[in-house]
Parts: structure tokens; C-alpha cells; sequence
């Protein structure tokens, strides 16, 4: 299976299931703007979605996207360390043209993944799972699985939470500033002149899709100050 | 301008493949700047050799850029700080007086070290011999215009052909990846009319002897085309993805 044997096609599963978790930001980040006009509206979005069966199938659906992601990540990095010997360098010097990002995609993608575990642990550990094990483990003050709105204004109500997302959001900006044309690049839809306009067009995307998640986060946490 | 410079230099040296090397350093004294980097290796090993040592081995042959046999990953690069040219065409005027110099081999599970500063590179060969060619038999030799192909593809294909195989693309990538390496041989004649009739099967022959030969996985950190000393770009390894996927998808 070329997929698992051979070096492009390990690429190819980094670079497709990379490119649905980018499209999921997009509309993670999409619905979360929605609670920068009103907290009602947002939850209605939350209502919409809660346990029901297409949730699922998309929590599903994720779930294994970044496990095979994290899982080829892992073996990519082993492969790669393998296959640079065992005596290393003694001097080394990053040229200019190479991004610091790409050569630290792990570390960076290690950060992503303890900074969504303390996400789930404050959003979906209380709503969804919640909603499936028909759990009233609520914070005080929540009113029902659904009611994301109050989560959010609860959480970034407290600073370390804002610091904490802050460096998480950031670490996703760095990595995805790599990886968003590097993912055209695997699969061949690259050359001269894409290879910088998928850079160009990478690093506005990927600086939107973070600047929402942001203007969330401080939007809540500054409203909490007044 | 002409000047003398001293400065120290610190090599690898390592007596067989499987021996343990460590570095050595050396006082160099009064170069002239407009000495190259292998004339001033050959003097190292002249003092060597009249002191009764054993002289440092490295790699070189043309000497003029084009054979590829040069390497040494000189103060962490490939072929030295200077950009798109082989270690035989670096000057000592790049360095500056009282300066360490470190020379390493090519660092690479694909790549091991014979003695020294040579490493065995006919892994390179083998990629080559796994399809990195056209098998044709073209009878008499056709008219120049009986083929038309476009000035653009023709300067692709020659700039992808100028890679002379010296394999500081594995050296500089820290997955220790031959992809521009095989990129490079697979474009200069997928790009051509003569090379597509056997370009799937290529792709595919190539890239696989090079998985087998451990070298690693590409992810694109740009470090191969930046140290290349023919300056190939890495546009050629989106082409080398396009071909393999393709061939893949058509099984």
C-alpha cells in the first residue's frame, strides 16, 4: 500500500488529513466569530450541532483525522532521525531561505495537541460529552450541555486561560504557516511560481483564521475586565 | 585584494567505516586568501605528510564544479558558506583571519563514511540505475525539428539536468532525504517528450530504491535547495510528487 510504503504517500496522508483540519478551523472559527455579536446566537449554533448524529459523525470523523496525522507525524520524525545517521553535526547554520517553522513542526504540533486537550477538557468535556453520557458535570452557572456562551465568557474570564490560548493560537499560526503550502507542495500542485503564491496566500489565511480565534478570546476577556 | 591568513581548522578524522572518529584540529599558517579550499587541503596534507602523518582524505576530482565529487559540510553548510558553487570553487578570502574552521563529512544514514571526510555515495548510482534513464532504441538520429518542444520546458529540463549528483541536498536536509536529488533526475526527462513514455515507471522505480536505500522523508523545509550548488529548485520535487501520485492513482 503506497500510502504506508512509500516515502510521498506518507506525505500525502500528512498533507490530506492536514488540509481537513485546516478547513475544520476555518469553520471552527467561522461559528466562534458568531459570539462576537450575540452569545444567544452562538448558542443556538451550539443547539444545532450538540450530540446530534452529523456532530458525531464529524467528532468522529476528527478524532481519527488527528490521530492519523499525529500517528504519521511520529513515524515520519523516527524515519527521519534514522535516516540522518548517528554521528550529528557538529556545526549547523539555517540558511535564510528556510522557515524556522518547518523544521520544528513536531514541537510545534506537540503544543497544538496538550493545548487542544486543555480545550476539550474546557468546552467539550462539558457540553457534548456531557449531552452523551446524559452527565450534569456543569460548571456553576452553565445552563444546560448547550450553552457555550456562558463557557466561553466563564473562561476567558480568567487570565491564565487567555495566556494559555494565546501561546496555543500561536503555536497553530507557526505551525500552519509551514504547513498550509507545504501540504500543495506534497501533492504536487506547486512549482515556481505557486510555491510563493501558496506561501502569500497560506500566511493570509492561516493569519485570519487565527485573528478570529483571538478576537474571540480577547473580546470576552476584556469585556469581563469592564 | 591578495593577503595571508591564519587560522585554525578543525577536521574529522575517522580511520575506517566502522571506527570511532573525533576531530582534530590543525594550525594553518600565512594562506594566501586567493588559495581555494582543496588547494589549501592539499598544503594541510603536505605538512602531514612531511611530518610523518597520516594525511586528511577527502573527496575531489574536476575541480571546476562539475564532476560532483567534491563535498565537506564546511562551518554548517554543504560546499561552505558560499551559495550555488562546489567546494572546489571556494576561496579562502570567504574566511577571515583567527577563525575556526569545522570540516565535516556529508552526515547521512545514506551516505556512510569510507575514511575521513569521504563518505560512499554510489547509493546515488543506484537510484540511477533504477530507472533514471531512457531505454529506447532510437535507430538512426531524427531530424533536430521532428520533435518540437518548447524553449520553456527545454530550460526546465536543462536547469533540473545541471544537478551534478554531489548529494548536498541529503547532507543539508535534516530528514537526510534525496528528494531533490531524485526530483531533479526524474524531471529532466519527464519534462521531455522522449522521457514521458517511460516517466510512471520512473517515478516509481526511483523513488522506491531511494525509500530502500534509507534515505528519509521530505518535508519541505526548503534546506536542499537553498545549499544545492547548482541551485535546483524545489519546484522539481512538487513535479517528482505530481509523477509519483499519478503513476500511483493509474495502477
Amino acid at each position: 500500500m503506497w500510502l504506508i510504503d512509500s516515502s510521498i504517500g506518507r506525505k500525502v496522508v500528512m498533507s490530506v488529513t492536514g488540509a481537513a483540519l485546516i478547513l475544520f478551523l476555518t469553520f471552527h472559527m467561522a461559528m466562534n466569530c458568531v459570539a462576537l455579536i450575540s452569545g444567544d446566537a452562538y448558542n443556538v449554533i451550539c443547539e444545532f450541532l450538540g450530540a446530534n448524529w452529523y456532530a458525531q459523525v464529524g467528532t468522529y470523523g476528527l478524532a481519527i483525522l488527528m490521530a492519523l496525522h499525529f500517528v504519521y507525524a511520529f513515524i515520519l520524525t523516527i524515519q527521519n532521525r534514522r535516516a540522518r545517521g548517528s554521528e550529528r553535526y557538529a556545526v549547523t547554520e539555517r540558511p535564510k531561505s528556510v522557515e524556522w517553522a518547518s523544521q520544528n513542526m513536531l514541537v510545534l504540533g506537540i503544543i497544538v495537541l496538550v493545548g487542544l486537550l486543555v480545550h476539550l477538557a474546557n468546552f467539550w468535556s462539558k457540553m457534548q460529552l456531557q449531552e452523551l453520557i446524559h452527565g450534569t458535570n456543569f460548571v456553576a452557572g452553565q445552563n444546560g450541555p448547550t450553552d457555550g456562551a456562558f463557557l466561553i465568557q466563564y473562561t476567558f474570564s480568567q487570565w491564565y486561560f487567555v495566556l494559555i490560548y494565546t501561546v496555543w493560537l500561536a503555536a497553530i499560526w507557526f505551525h500552519l504557516s509551514h504547513g498550509f503550502w507545504s501540504m500543495f507542495q506534497t501533492v504536487g500542485w506547486s512549482g515556481t511560481k505557486w510555491q510563493r503564491r501558496w506561501q502569500v496566500i497560506g500566511n493570509i489565511y492561516v493569519t485570519l483564521v487565527i485573528l478570529g480565534f483571538l478576537s474571540v478570546v480577547y473580546f470576552y476577556f476584556f469585556k469581563s475586565l469592564c | 585584494m591578495e593577503k595571508n591568513i591564519s587560522f585554525k581548522l578543525k577536521v574529522w578524522r575517522q580511520r575506517g567505516p566502522k571506527e570511532k572518529g573525533q576531530f582534530k584540529v590543525y594550525e594553518m599558517k600565512d594562506i594566501p586568501t586567493d588559495t581555494s579550499f582543496l588547494e589549501m587541503l592539499d598544503i594541510l596534507n603536505e605538512q602531514l605528510i612531511n611530518a610523518g602523518e597520516e594525511p586528511v582524505v577527502f573527496d575531489h576530482d574536476c575541480r571546476e564544479g562539475i564532476c560532483g565529487m567534491c563535498s565537506l559540510y564546511i562551518n554548517g553548510h554543504p560546499h561552505g558558506p558560499a551559495t550555488g558553487a562546489t567546494t572546489c570553487q571556494l576561496y579562502m578570502r570567504r574566511f577571515k583571519d583567527g577563525e575556526t574552521i569545522t570540516v565535516e563529512p556529508w552526515r547521512s544514514a545514506g551516505f556512510p563514511v569510507i575514511r575521513d571526510l569521504m563518505v560512499d555515495r554510489r547509493a546515488y548510482d543506484k537510484i540511477m540505475q533504477a530507472g533514471g534513464y531512457v531505454s529506447i532504441n532510437t535507430g538512426g538520429v531524427p531530424d533536430a525539428n521532428a520533435i518540437p518542444i518548447s524553449k520553456e520546458k527545454a530550460d526546465l529540463a536543462m536547469d533540473a539536468a545541471s544537478c551534478i549528483g554531489c548529494g548536498a541536498c541529503v547532507a543539508a536536509c535534516k530528514n537526510g532525504s534525496a528528494m531533490l536529488f531524485v526530483s531533479a533526475k526524474v524531471s529532466q526527462l519527464a519534462l521531455l517528450p522522449q522521457g514521458q513514455v517511460e516517466a510512471a515507471h520512473r517515478a516509481k522505480a526511483m523513488l522506491s530504491k531511494m525509500d530502500e536505500l534509507g534515505f528519509g522523508n521530505c518535508t519541505n523545509t526548503r534546506a536542499c535547495e537553498a545549499e544545492c550548488p547548482k541551485c535546483i529548485s524545489i519546484s522539481n520535487i512538487a513535479r517528482l510528487n505530481r509523477e509519483f501520485i499519478a503513476a500511483k492513482l493509474s495502477d
